[in-house]
């Protein structure tokens, strides 16, 4: 990418100063008169002004070189790696337990010490990923696509689409979860998670389906909507390249908050008995064990509820590093 | 149809786009699964006209007449309710798919806010390119992109910038971003909603300077709608005034501005504020009563008739045509011209005589009149012309 | 003189530097007077006001010098409290968009009594009635029964004349109208205008008008001074000002305005754009889009210089641009 300097024009201060208030007093209008001067008569267009370049590319250029995104896309591999080979840095069996070391401390091969079972820690936080990851990120990804798809459409199309899905909506914000889910999972006898990332998706999507909707609409309202409507873009068109990149700050916002909440919600689920079953192993049931005990061995909770805030800060930074990339005006 | 005015201009241009019984209804609704009607917003009621090539047509009126709501249906950005829009002959409302992508081409709008008609997250070049990229045929790929820079050239902008995105420009420079877009697919006629209305006064007159050039370059046709009227003035041919969602007068631009027949437009004239401090003492203003009625509840009769300082109860059953008024068809001369009024007349205090004396920054904008006394009290001085219905 | 404002200088930090809104602004208000601040957006024609009122969002902003005497007073070293209670009893404020200056789940009765109650200890009863009196006095028809009404069920215009109740309730000695009818319609922006021109006359009050339309200020302004990047660049009364402007930044101004006899030609219009306030050009900072600029314009600032005792231009050839040279030179052609 030919590293030209286009941003020293100076934009429009306007953030900060517009907030001076009464009808942008302070407009602070771009300048540099000289180059910017039309210029009728001016020179024929020269050579190519360097690749052309578009939103995406100017916004991986953008994060290749910003450290909150590189710090966190580098925990979320990190997480990813162990989620699916757990054996290369905990080679432990995380079943495998010493009622007798119950509560311990840590002690050298140990170092997160043991927990009430007097299952080591460590080996136990290490492969809880697996499960906890898979659960956050594709409770997320299912979640962000159901609701912005259905939520975006709705608040495109409007009308009558628009006005069952609202209800619907309603509905399923009116189910409360945790009853939901001893419900719902009751029935189910799989071991796997894929029965609890089904639920969250089932009762998540309304929440983003809103907030997508909203978005949508407010972007629907821009004359740039218009005006590719007045040159005959199809509606395909509009969505993918005007309305869904102006749309999807806010999902990305609330999704990566979101998925904290989803692997804290695997926790509940499993501690009532219908998320996850032992003898699998997650970051939730580690928590909801060790929380009873949480006096005499606070290591044993500790651990886990450190990986999972770290996993949830890391989608945060990254969901807001992705936001900002895909905001110009930022740059 | 109105009846042609006998304009004393040279031979009418061929007509490119004929307006007749336009008119856009929006359903006023209650209930939210089950709409129930309740009543219509009358944004625009019946609008006709005609745009001639390489024309300049100018529509003004106050926020609420329904001239944004024009131009959306003339782009086809919305369906007109009834009504018809010809262009070349060819009524365009009912067209879809390939023929409407077709026609498109040829009409092309310029929005008012350059804040939100430019997506904030497309490059210049995206921008002014798409219309390449949805209308293929126009530009084979590899050639977009000189096309674009040629574009931004001829817009006065330096061709280099097409990888800047629209924040980092300034209001004027991303109204000429707008045109360049609208001219990519080179359209006969461009219609253009307050292109200059959001912009400093500076710049104004470079984008007005701008459009003047593209239209002769490119043999364009224009519907120009502003609030200004001494823009409006300077770059139209013709001239329609818009009230309510009719025209309620229309002819060239002089007919309107130097002999105006229609109560509201002479009270629209004289209400602009105009650049000359002296012509403030010789002004004789007509101050509307009240405020405009909702376009949801339309005054029966002449629709003008709650704030015309001319009403009388004929005004309130029977509704004016737009048409030339009787007294002045065999007349003739620029009184002679279509004005939706029963009592059409000129203003006595018109002048075309204090122009001359006033100095040489008298604008076109003020209608001033040539009264001698000082500034009218605007409530109790001057009872004729200050409102007396409320 | 009711209000003097002198050599006020006004910053905000931005992220791409220090914007230099108000660079210098000196101006004076009498009682009985209207002073027009014509500008364009950016040229601290409302930053000034702000920084007058004390409204001003502190930070960003930052007033690094000058004095604003009211009264004799002045405003700046005064404490908060004693400012507040020169707000509204002796400076008030008119905004542009009447609708979003007004509290939406308020009656406008209880919005204009407030000011009786908190500033005068009035009970609620006659809070009331003065807010019906109010707006009687600025020609709300049916006042008795409107003042129960919420914002939104007036008309922009109405809605404008509740603002200019607001600013009388105290019945303030200066009255800091910005933009007050740019968001109006013309027949009721004539309107609006006349009334505060009215109200003007009737309290004897000093208006400060500040706008961007030179027909609105033509029409009720005395004197003027026209900004430019922070500074006035002419200040006049306003009858001279537009016969024979003595900046070519006003000139310019008026040139652009389309008139009857440049139909069909192209319009003058002032090249180029107006500066960013964070970079403001050495020297005068219009010289880059000024025809008339030679090589002292690039390196010293102009001061005002006095052009007749009421009139003043910060320009070093005021004396050729009220001559009318110059302007009409090579760069009318390529415009």
């Amino acid at each position: 990418m030919p590293d030209q300097q286009p941003f020293e024009q100076p934009g429009e201060p306007r953030g900060p100063v517009a907030g001076t208030g009464t009808g942008g007093a302070m407009d602070l209008a771009a300048s540099e008169a000289a180059g910017l001067a039309p210029d009728p008569g001016g020179p024929a267009p020269g050579g190519p002004a360097g690749r052309p370049r578009s939103l995406w590319s100017d916004a991986w250029h953008d994060l290749r070189r910003n450290p909150v995104f590189l710090l966190s896309a580098l925990v979320i591999c990190f997480l990813i790696l162990i989620a699916l080979w757990p054996s290369l840095i905990a080679p432990g069996n995380p079943l495998q337990c010493d009622l007798a070391r119950a509560q311990d401390g840590p002690r050298p091969g140990h170092p997160f010490g043991y927990d009430g079972q007097g299952c080591d820690v460590y080996t136990r936080t290490v492969h809880g990923a697996r499960a906890s990851v898979t659960v956050g990120v594709c409770a997320t990804l299912g979640v962000a696509v159901l609701g912005s798809v259905l939520g975006g459409l709705a608040g495109f199309f409007g009308g009558a689409w628009d006005a069952v899905l609202s209800r619907i909506t309603d509905i399923f914000f009116a189910i409360p979860v945790v009853l939901g889910g001893l419900v719902l999972l009751s029935v189910i006898t799989s071991s796997t998670v894929w029965p609890v990332v089904g639920f969250i998706v089932l009762l998540g999507w309304p929440q983003i389906s809103r907030i997508a909707r909203g978005a949508v609409i407010t972007a629907k309202q821009h004359d740039y909507v218009q005006a590719a409507r007045a040159l005959g873009a199809s509606n395909t068109r509009i969505l993918l390249r005007h309305i869904a990149p102006n749309a999807v700050a806010p999902v990305i916002v609330v999704a990566t908050i979101a998925l904290g909440t989803y692997i804290a919600l695997e926790a509940t689920l499993s501690f009532l008995g219908v998320g996850l079953k032992p003898p699998s192993v997650s970051w939730g049931i580690e928590i909801s064990a060790a929380s009873p005990y949480v006096r005499n061995a606070p290591h044993a909770l500790l651990w886990p509820a450190g990986a999972l805030a770290v996993t949830v800060l890391a989608f945060i930074m990254l969901g807001d590093a992705v936001r900002d990339a895909l905001d110009p005006k930022l740059r | 149809m109105a009846t042609p005015s006998t304009a004393p201009t040279a031979p009418a241009p061929e007509p490119i786009l004929e307006v007749r019984g336009l008119v856009k209804h929006y359903p006023l609704t209650r209930g939210v699964v089950f709409r129930k009607q309740i009543g219509a917003v009358k944004a625009v009621d019946g609008v006709d006209f005609v745009l001639g090539r390489g024309e300049t047509l100018g529509i003004v009126g106050e926020s609420g007449c329904g001239k944004s709501t024009v131009a959306r249906l003339l782009c086809h950005l919305e369906q007109p309710t009834a009504g018809e829009i010809r262009y070349r002959g060819e009524d365009i409302t009912k067209l879809s798919g390939k023929a409407l992508k077709a026609v498109r081409r040829n009409i092309q709008m310029v929005f008012q806010d350059p804040y939100t008609s430019l997506n904030p997250r497309m490059t210049v070049g995206d921008i002014i390119g798409e219309p390449y990229e949805i209308h293929s045929e126009v530009a084979p790929k590899g050639d977009r992109r000189r096309r674009v820079q040629e574009l931004l050239d001829v817009v006065g902008l330096n061709p280099e910038y097409v990888n800047r995105y629209p924040h980092q420009f300034s209001g004027g420079q991303r109204q000429r971003i707008g045109i360049a877009r609208g001219l990519a697919l080179r359209p006969e006629i461009i219609v253009a909603d307050e292109p200059v209305s959001a912009l400093d006064v500076s710049v104004q007159a470079q984008v007005i300077n701008l459009m003047e050039r593209l239209q002769a370059e490119f043999d364009l046709s224009y519907v120009f709608i502003a609030h200004d009227l001494s823009v409006v003035r300077h770059i139209s041919d013709r001239v329609a005034v818009m009230y309510l969602g009719r025209i309620v007068e229309t002819g060239t631009d002089e007919q309107i501005y130097e002999h105006a027949t229609h109560p509201y437009t002479q009270a629209l004239l004289s209400a602009v504020p105009g650049p000359d401090p002296q012509a403030r003492e010789r002004r004789e203003r007509i101050v509307l009563s009240g405020d405009v009625p909702s376009p949801a509840d339309i005054p029966s009769g002449c629709r003008f008739r709650t704030r015309c300082f001319k009403a009388q109860e004929r005004c309130a059953v029977e509704v004016p045509l737009l048409a030339v008024p009787e007294e002045f068809r065999h007349t003739g001369g620029p009184a002679a011209h279509d004005s939706a009024c029963h009592f059409a007349a000129e203003r006595q205090a018109v002048r075309p005589k204090g122009r001359e004396q006033a100095g040489e920054h008298k604008g076109a904008r003020e209608p001033e009149g040539r009264e001698e006394a000082g500034r009218p009290e605007p409530r109790d001085a001057d009872g004729h012309n200050a409102t007396n219905a409320s | 003189m009711l209000l003097e404002v002198s050599d006020l200088h006004v910053e905000f930090r931005t992220r791409d530097g220090v914007a230099h809104a108000v660079n210098g602004v000196s101006y004076a208000v009498d009682a009985g007077q209207t002073l027009a601040v014509l500008g364009e957006s950016g040229s601290g024609k409302s930053v000034t006001a702000q920084a007058i009122m004390g409204i001003l969002d502190m930070p960003p902003g930052r007033i690094t010098g000058g004095r604003v005497l009211f009264r004799g007073r002045d405003l700046l070293t005064l404490k908060e409290e004693e400012r507040r209670r020169i707000r509204g009893a002796g400076l008030a404020m008119i905004f542009q968009d009447a609708l979003s200056a007004l509290n939406p789940v308020m009656t406008v009765g209880d919005q204009l009594g407030e000011m009786f109650v908190v500033h005068r200890g009035a009970s609620r009863r006659a809070a009331r009635a003065r807010a019906v009196e109010l707006m009687e006095r600025v020609r709300i028809p049916a006042a008795a029964q409107r003042v129960r009404d919420y914002p939104h069920q007036f008309s922009g215009g109405m809605r404008q004349r509740i603002m200019i109740a607001m600013a009388l309730a105290l019945e303030p000695d200066l009255i800091i109208a910005d933009e007050p009818t740019t968001a109006l319609d013309v027949t009721v922006q004539a309107q609006v205008m006349d009334l505060l021109a009215e109200l003007r006359r009737e309290y004897d009050m000093g208006l400060i008008l500040i706008t961007h339309d030179l027909g609105v200020v033509a029409d009720v302004a005395d004197k003027i001074a026209v900004m430019y990047a922070g500074r006035i660049v002419e200040q006049a009364p306003v009858h001279e000002l537009y016969r024979r402007p003595a900046h070519p930044y006003t000139r310019g101004l008026l040139e652009s305005i389309p008139r009857l006899d440049h139909k069909g030609r192209e319009l003058y219009a002032i090249k180029g754009l107006p500066p960013s306030l964070t970079r403001i050009p050495p020297g005068c900072a219009f010289h880059p889009r000024c025809p008339m600029a030679r090589e002292v314009c690039r390196t010293d600032v102009p001061p005002l210089y006095e052009v007749s005792p009421t009139r003043g231009s910060a320009c070093h050839f005021w004396r050729e641009c009220l001559d009318g040279h110059a302007v009409d030179g090579p760069d009318r052609a390529r415009a």
